[in-house]
């Protein structure tokens, strides 16, 4: 995800956060594994670079950990921005099933540059999996 | 690897400008430069559409609605127009700390440019459109006062023909009493509720109407250009007259702004707002249920029924995003409200969602002080500023006046 980490835009982000740095050691991986069943969760922005203030859908893909997909799971969206308390400008949902283990995840809106989680709770057949994805946005 | 170099490279960068910052010089680095470019007005792109508005952009309903904006006849006591509290002298509100109509109103007036770019109004976000907006106040008791009936006898007595022109037929008010509406006095609500259901939809999408060519108007008036915008098309030209445009006191300020005063985090962008509502740990104004700012404004919008989901809406349901999307729950929510546009702030004490701070020095130190909420949390962090530090902050907000101009785009 080169538009997250070139350094430049970065600093610029970092410097609109007024210099409220992201954590140094954070994970910017869009591919993570839950908590506690290891299942493979990848997210992907279909508008990029991803838009401030902007309403906007992501596609959120799972897979088992030996590579099958996930269907039929009941997935909510929360997050926010740790270092400012506030949660996510809007409450985006997953509003269709793609099947094969995809799911579209639409509202999904950023008010301002700087880091940003997305929190998905996936309750699956063996209980409710966790998984936080952290974003630092550029100023677009 | 990458993203160690990253945060590398933006710490580094923070130090640089604390460094420039301590030197007092007036030179910018890249990564400011990109940020002050995000800021100048000519970047703010068109409103976007309103969909749940078809008259949103029509010149005619623009030209009805500024009549309506200007007449006193919508109101209980004839003496109450829109422009009461939305004074085009002063940015288009009043200056006080509570608005004043028939009644005194609760909140702050929000000033009136670029309002057709926020995707909720009023400073708990009650309302999802200009034109739903503009019809809350009307009904208000303590604004207009004013009932859904008298203003559709209102407008068939004196601005049927403009009015048929942009919305189509006036309904038949024949035989209706004077006075009839659902948040009127006991006697307005009785008369409502006597009424037939198709009857008061009628009555009701003629108040709608009337709120659609009141948004025409204002989606014609746009902040103008200010020194900010100037000084920094200057410096992004490498033009050596910038430091004529703003004082030496005001680029320092303006450095604070985007750096260590950590303003822009929320006053970004070229309207120097990003929409939101944030809980910044002002004094509670009225009643708990008012103090919850986005909490009990998030409640309302949903129940509104002149929101964009609603049938006096002209968009489909799949064009609501905004209010499909609403986040409606979580603790951030409390207390929380609107950041204003800082453009033309320095024209529009008192400050705050009920005027609690007189003047710009007592809203910096509100923000150096980081006080707790009394309803939900803080996002605040002390910020340190010296007192010189202060002194440049509230120079450069100073240099944020400029006028509202109107024009159709």
């Amino acid at each position: 995800m080169m538009i997250f980490l070139r350094p430049a835009l970065f600093a610029v982000a970092t410097l609109l956060a007024g210099c409220m740095s992201a954590p140094p050691a954070l994970d910017l991986s869009l591919s993570r594994a839950t908590a506690p069943h290891g299942i493979r969760a990848e997210i992907k922005p279909l508008t990029e670079p991803v838009p401030l203030q902007k309403l906007h859908a992501w596609e959120l893909k799972l897979s088992t950990p030996d590579g099958q997909p996930v269907t039929g799971a009941r997935i909510t969206v929360d997050g926010g921005m740790p270092q400012h308390h506030h949660g996510l400008p809007t409450q985006p949902r997953v509003t269709k099933d793609l099947g094969n283990g995809r799911y579209l995840i639409e509202g999904v809106k950023f008010s301002m540059s700087g880091w940003w989680e997305i929190k998905l709770a996936i309750e699956g057949p063996n209980g409710t999996d966790k998984v936080t994805f952290n974003l630092v946005l550029p100023e677009s | 690897m990458r993203r160690y170099l990253g945060s590398a490279l933006a710490a580094a960068a923070c130090v640089a400008a604390s460094l420039v910052m301590a030197g007092g010089g007036t030179e910018w680095s890249a990564a400011e430069r990109a940020v002050l470019a995000t800021l100048r007005l000519n970047q703010l792109p068109p409103a976007p559409a309103d969909p749940s508005n078809r008259v949103a952009t029509l010149p005619a309903a623009a030209t009805l609605g500024k009549r309506l904006f200007f007449d006193r006849r919508l109101s209980s006591n004839g003496a109450v127009s829109c422009a009461s509290c939305h004074d085009p002298q002063l940015q288009f509100q009043d200056g006080k700390a509570v608005a004043q109509g028939v009644g005194t109103g609760i909140r702050r007036t929000m000033p009136i440019g670029s309002a057709g770019h926020t995707p909720f109004l009023f400073w708990d976000g009650r309302k999802d459109s200009l034109w739903a907006q503009a019809v809350g106040p009307l009904e208000d008791a303590a604004e207009h006062g004013g009932n859904r009936l008298a203003f559709a006898h209102l407008m068939r007595a004196h601005y049927r023909q403009d009015y048929e022109s942009v919305f189509g037929k006036l309904p038949d008010l024949e035989g209706l009493p004077a006075d009839a509406g659902p948040l009127g006095t006991a006697a307005q609500q009785e008369a409502w509720q006597a009424l037939a259901p198709e009857r008061r939809s009628e009555v009701s999408r003629v108040l709608a109407n009337i709120g659609k060519a009141i948004a025409a108007y204002e989606r014609t008036l746009h902040h103008g250009e200010t020194r900010l915008d100037r000084y920094i098309g200057a410096v992004l030209d490498g033009d050596p007259a910038a430091g004529d445009i703003l004082s030496a006191a005001e680029i320092q300020g303006l450095r604070i702004f985007i750096g260590k005063g950590r303003c822009v985090t929320c006053h970004n962008g070229p309207l120097l707002s990003d929409q939101q509502f944030h809980n910044t740990g002002i004094a509670p104004h009225g009643p708990a249920e008012q103090a919850l700012g986005r909490r009990s404004g998030a409640a309302k919008v949903l129940r509104d029924e002149f929101n964009c989901l609603g049938p006096y809406s002209d968009a489909r349901p799949e064009q609501c995003g905004e209010l499909q999307f609403l986040a409606a729950d979580g603790p951030t929510l409390e207390g929380a409200f609107k950041a204003p546009s800082l453009r033309g702030v320095a024209l529009r004490p008192p400050y705050m969602h009920a005027g609690q701070l007189a003047g710009l020095d007592a809203v910096i130190a509100h923000y150096r002080a980081a006080p707790p909420a009394r309803y939900g949390r803080s996002e605040l962090r002390p910020v340190a500023l010296s007192g010189e530090e202060a002194q440049y902050l509230r120079a450069f907000l100073l240099s944020l006046d400029g006028a509202i101009v109107e024009r159709e785009r």
